[in-house]
C-alpha cells in the first residue's frame, strides 16, 4: 500500500459516525458509531437480519447509506476500496471448477488487470506470502471445489490478504465450522492481528468462539448498537438497554448467554429449554 | 379485405383436417400446461426443454421406420426420460451440464435420421415436419389415443396431486412423510416425456417448449394458490392452442394464399401471455406463493 | 479428404475450434449451458432471413445472435431465468420456422441451416472467419484473468472493483460472435456441442487455468477435426458426428463419471450432507469416486 495513506498515529483507521441505512422502506442501522484503530479485533455480534451483512456492506462502499459518514484511514469509503479485505458469507466453489487454491489467492491480486501476464513473478511472491499466512500452503495445489470449508475459507482469507489490505472483514466465517476449524479459525485471526498489524471486523452470532482473541464488540440489536470491550457491552443494564426489556447475562467459565429475564425475576429458569437466543424485537426473514 | 377479417365458422369446424388439430392441440395444452406448473416449481426448465428436443430424434425415426409419428416421439422421450431419471435430476450443479451433453448427442442423433430420411425415403419434407410440427397434417385415426392418453395422464395429476406437489416443494419433506419419492420422480418424468411428444406432434419438437414453459410462467406469476395455478396454466393453453389453429387458418386469407405455420402463431401467443402476466404483475401485484428465482445477488445493482 | 474444394472447411474450421474452445472455457466455468445452447437458437431467425432476402448469411446470424445476447443478458428481469431463456429461444426458432415457410425453402436449406454442412463456408468467407476467430481468442486471452475471477467467484470479483453487467455483455458478446461465424458449419442445433463438451472435460483433466484453456482448445480441435474426416468419409451430416463425438468425449475423459452407479449417486449425496452440517475432514482433498 501506498505509505502516502498511512493516517496519523491518532487517526483511526475506520471511523463511522451516526450511520444510517434503509433499505426497502425499513430502517435496517440507526445512529451506529464505531471507531477502529490499527490492531484491533472487533466482532460484531447480532442475530440474523440485526444488520451485521448491511453495516459490513456500507463499509465496502456497496451499499447506499441513509445518513452519517463512514471515513477509512481519512478518506471516503469508495477512494479506500484497497485497504479493504472482504470474505463473504456463503462460500462453496464447484467441485469441478478448474482452479487451485493458489489460482484464487493470485487472481487476488491479478484479476482485474487485462492484458497478458507481465508481472506474473510478483503475483506468485505475493500469493507464496498470503498462503504461508493462513496456513494453506498444505492444500495450494488442490481444486478449491474439494477442499472442506474451513479451508475454502481460508483460501478466501488469502485471497483478501494479497492485496495487503489494512482492514479485513469477515462475514459470519465461523458458521457452519466444526469445533476445530473454529479454533483454528479464530487463531488465525488472532494472529493476523497481533502480528500482521491487521484490523479485522467479524460478524458472528454467537460471540463465544470469538471471546479469547476479541478486543473490542460491536452488539448490534435491530439496527442500533452497543460498542466496547466485552466487559463494558455484556451487562444486563447496557443489553436490556439495547434489547428494550429487561434480560439476564450469565457467566459461565468465561462464557456468557444473554437470555429473557423470566417473568419470574432474574436467574429463575423454569425449564431447561430456555436457552433460546432472545427474541429480537423486529424479526425479519 | 372483409373477408380476410371475418371468420368462416362453419367452414372452419367443418374442415377435418381442424378438428383433428383441435382435439389433439387441446390434449398437449392441458398435458403440457399442468405438467409445466411441476416442472417450474422444480426449477427443471431446461431438463424439460431437452425433453422435447431429444424426442426428435424419435420423430425423425418414425419416417424412416414408416411407424406413426407418436410412438416415435413417444419412444424417444421416455428414453430420454429414463437416462434422466437415472442420471439423477437432483444434482443441480452437474445437471445442466450433462444434461447438454445428453442434449446435444441426441440432436445429433435426429440429424442423422433426418439425412437419411431425406436420402432414402420420399419423405423430403421431414426435417421441418419434426422439428416445426405439423399440427394440420395429422391424421385423425390419432386424435382417439392421445384422448386416451391425455385423460390417463389429468387422472394420474389428479390422483397424485398432493404428493406430487409436495416432492416439487421439498422431496427430503416428502420422504419423511413416507411418499415413495423415487416412484414419483419416475411417473413425472415419464409424464414429462409423454407431454413433450405430443407437443412435439402439435408446435414441433424443438418448439415444445413454448407450450410447457409459457403458459404455467404465466399461471404461476397471477394465480395466488397452487390449484388456480393448474387450472389457469390449463386456460391459458388451451387459449393460445386454439387461438393459433384459428390464426394459421384464417392466415390464408391474409397474406395472398401462403398462410402462416400454426406453431409460430401458438408459440407467439405463450409468450405473449407470458409477458402479458409479467406485465399484470407489475402493476396490480401478483401472486406469493410460488418458488420464484432467487433475487438477484445484492452485488448486481450496485458496481 | 484434403481435396482442394475441402480445404476452405479443414482451414475454417481450425479457426473456429480456436475460438469456440476458448469461450466454451469459460462457458463452462459460468455454467451458462443453457444460455450457450439459446444464442444459437437466437441466431437462427437470422440465418433464415438472409435466405428470404438474399442478404450476406453472416450479417443476419450476427444480428439475430446479439439481440439474442441483450434478451439472455436481460432476461432475469422477465422472471426466473431459465423460464424466460426457454420462452425466448422457442420464440426464436418460431421467427425463424416463419422466415422459412415464407421462403419456401427447400428442405436441404432447412436442414443445413440446423444441423451443419460441411461446406458451409465458402471461399470468401474464409478470411473474416479467420479474423473473426483470431480476435475472439485474442480478447479472451487477454481478458483471462478478470473473466476467469468474475466467472469462478462472482461476489469476490465485485469486491475486487470488476463490474460485473461489464463482464457479462464481453462474454455474451463473445460468444455470440463465436456462436454467428460456427453456425454455418456446425448448425444451429450444435453450435453448443462444440462448446460445451470439450471444455467440460478439459475442466476434468486439469485444475491449472491456462492448463485447462489450452486443453479445452486442443479437443474442440480435435472434436472438430474427427467430425469433418468422419462426416467425409461416412457422407454422413457433420452434425450428427459433432452431437455424438462430443457426449463420447465427455463421457470417456470423466472417466466414466456421467453415469454414476445409484449407489455412487447417493454416497455423493450423504457424504455432501456431512460436509454441509459438520465440515468436512482436515483433509478432503481426494475423493474415492471423482
Amino acid at each position: 500500500m501506498p505509505s502516502s495513506s498511512t493516517p496519523a498515529p491518532t487517526e483511526p483507521l475506520l471511523q463511522i459516525e451516526n450511520l444510517g441505512v434503509r433499505l426497502g422502506g425499513r430502517q435496517v442501522l440507526e445512529g451506529l458509531d464505531l471507531s477502529l484503530e490499527s490492531g484491533v479485533l472487533c466482532g460484531l455480534i447480532g442475530e440474523n437480519g440485526a444488520g451485521k451483512t448491511t453495516l459490513l456492506r456500507s463499509i465496502l462502499g456497496l451499499q447506499r447509506i441513509a445518513s452519517g459518514t463512514i471515513r477509512l484511514a481519512g478518506g471516503s469509503v469508495g477512494k479506500a476500496r484497497d485497504l479493504v479485505g472482504y470474505v463473504p458469507q456463503k462460500i462453496a466453489f464447484d467441485p469441478q471448477l478448474p482452479l487451485r487454491t493458489r489460482d484464487l489467492v493470485e487472481l487476488g491480486l491479478s484479476g482485474r488487470h487485462f492484458g497478458l501476464p507481465w508481472r506474473r513473478r510478483r503475483y506468485q511472491a505475493a500469493t507464496k506470502a498470503a498462503l504461508a499466512a493462513v496456513g494453506a500452503e498444505h492444500f495450494a495445489d488442490q481444486r478449491l471445489g474439494r477442499l472442506s470449508g474451513g479451508q475454502q475459507q481460508r483460501a478466501v482469507i488469502a485471497h483478501a490478504l494479497v492485496r495487503e489490505p489494512r482492514l479485513l472483514l469477515l462475514d459470519e466465517p465461523l458458521a457452519n465450522l466444526d469445533f476445530r476449524s473454529t479454533t483454528s479459525l479464530v487463531q488465525l485471526l488472532g494472529t493476523l492481528v497481533r502480528e500482521h498489524g491487521l484490523t479485522v471486523l467479524v460478524t458472528a452470532h454467537d460471540m463465544n468462539p470469538l471471546l479469547p482473541v476479541l478486543d473490542r464488540l460491536v452488539y448490534l440489536v435491530g439496527g442500533r448498537a452497543a460498542t466496547g470491550t466485552v466487559d463494558e457491552v455484556v451487562r444486563p443494564d447496557v443489553l436490556s438497554g439495547l434489547y428494550g426489556y429487561p434480560v439476564t447475562v450469565l457467566r459461565h467459565h468465561g462464557r456468557f448467554l444473554v437470555l429473557p429475564d423470566a417473568p419470574d425475576g432474574p436467574g429463575e429458569m423454569r425449564h431447561a429449554g430456555t436457552e433460546l437466543p432472545p427474541p429480537s424485537p423486529r424479526e425479519e426473514a | 379485405m372483409l373477408q380476410a377479417l371475418a371468420v368462416d365458422w362453419s367452414a372452419f369446424f367443418a374442415d377435418s383436417a381442424v378438428q383433428t388439430a383441435l382435439v389433439i392441440g387441446v390434449c398437449a395444452a392441458l398435458i403440457n400446461a399442468s405438467l409445466g406448473v411441476f416442472t417450474l416449481l422444480r426449477g427443471h426448465a431446461f431438463a424439460g426443454h431437452a425433453l422435447g428436443d431429444i424426442s426428435s430424434a424419435g420423430g425423425a425415426a418414425s419416417f424412416l421406420l414408416g411407424i406413426s409419428a407418436l410412438w416415435g416421439f413417444l419412444g424417444m422421450a421416455w428414453a430420454a426420460a429414463l437416462a434422466m431419471a437415472w442420471l439423477g435430476l437432483r444434482e443441480a450443479r452437474e445437471r445442466d451440464l450433462a444434461t447438454g451433453i445428453v442434449l446435444g448427442a441426441g440432436l445429433g442423433l435426429t440429424a442423422l435420421l433426418l439425412y437419411l430420411a431425406m436420402t432414402t425415403t420420399s419423405a423430403s419434407g421431414s426435417t421441418v415436419t419434426v422439428l416445426f410440427g405439423s399440427l394440420f397434417a395429422l391424421p385423425p385415426s390419432l386424435a382417439p389415443v392421445v384422448l386416451l392418453l391425455t385423460f390417463g395422464t389429468l387422472c394420474v395429476i389428479v390422483l397424485g396431486y398432493r404428493p406430487l406437489l409436495l416432492i416439487a416443494a421439498d422431496a427430503d419433506l416428502a420422504r419423511a412423510q413416507g411418499i415413495p419419492v423415487a416412484l414419483l420422480e419416475l411417473v413425472y418424468l415419464l409424464l414429462l416425456g409423454l407431454a413433450a411428444a405430443i407437443s412435439a406432434m402439435t408446435v414441433g419438437a424443438i418448439l415444445a417448449t413454448a407450450l410447457l414453459l409459457g403458459p404455467a410462467g404465466a399461471a404461476l406469476q397471477l394465480a395466488t394458490r397452487p390449484v388456480w395455478a393448474f387450472l389457469l396454466a390449463a386456460l391459458l393453453a388451451v387459449l393460445a392452442v386454439v387461438l393459433g389453429i384459428l390464426l394459421s387458418w384464417q392466415s390464408y386469407y391474409w397474406f395472398s394464399g401462403t398462410s402462416w405455420p400454426v406453431s409460430f402463431f401458438i408459440v407467439l401467443l405463450t409468450l405473449l401471455e407470458y409477458l402479458g402476466a409479467g406485465l399484470w404483475t407489475a402493476f396490480w401485484g401478483g401472486s406469493t406463493w410460488t418458488t420464484a428465482a432467487p433475487p438477484p445477488s445484492a452485488c448486481a445493482e450496485d458496481c | 479428404m484434403f481435396a482442394n474444394y475441402m480445404l476452405p472447411t479443414w482451414i475454417a474450421a481450425s479457426f473456429l475450434a480456436l475460438a469456440a474452445g476458448a469461450i466454451g472455457y469459460f462457458t463452462v466455468i459460468r455454467r451458462s449451458v443453457f444460455a450457450a445452447h439459446a444464442l444459437p437458437l437466437s441466431a437462427f431467425p437470422g440465418g433464415a432471413a438472409a435466405v428470404l432476402t438474399g442478404i450476406d448469411p453472416m450479417i443476419g446470424l450476427l444480428g439475430f445472435a446479439f439481440l439474442g445476447v441483450v434478451f439472455v443478458q436481460q432476461s432475469s428481469r422477465l422472471g426466473p431465468k431459465d423460464l424466460a431463456i426457454g420462452l425466448l429461444l422457442s420464440s426464436f426458432l418460431a421467427l425463424g420456422a416463419l422466415l422459412l415457410s415464407l421462403t419456401g425453402a427447400y428442405a436441404p436449406a432447412v436442414y443445413a441451416l440446423l444441423f451443419g454442412e460441411v461446406l458451409g463456408i465458402p471461399h470468401r468467407e474464409l478470411l473474416p472467419t479467420a479474423a473473426v476467430s483470431l480476435l475472439v481468442l485474442a480478447v479472451t486471452v487477454l481478458s483471462f484473468r478478470p473473466l476467469l475471477l468474475q466467472s469462478a467467484a462472482a461476489d469476490l470479483a465485485t469486491i475486487c472493483g470488476i463490474n460485473r453487467a461489464g463482464m457479462e455483455w464481453l462474454f455474451l458478446g463473445l460468444l455470440a460472435i463465436v456462436t454467428a461465424t460456427a453456425l454455418p458449419v456446425v448448425g444451429t442445433l450444435l453450435v453448443f456441442t462444440l462448446l460445451v463438451a470439450p471444455a467440460a472435460a478439459a475442466q476434468r483433466l486439469s485444475a491449472h487455468p491456462a492448463r485447462a484453456f489450452l486443453i479445452s482448445i486442443a479437443l474442440a480441435e480435435l472434436l472438430v477435426w474427427s467430425a469433418i474426416a468422419l462426416s467425409y468419409w461416412s457422407n454422413w451430416p457433420l452434425g450428427f458426428f459433432v452431437g455424438t463425438l462430443g457426449a463420447v468425449l465427455f463421457v470417456v475423459l470423466r472417466g466414466g463419471g456421467l453415469l454414476p452407479s445409484p449407489s455412487g449417486i447417493r454416497a455423493r449425496l450423504s457424504r455432501r450432507e456431512t460436509s454441509w452440517h459438520h465440515g468436512a475432514g482436515p483433509n478432503s482433498g481426494t475423493r474415492p469416486d471423482g
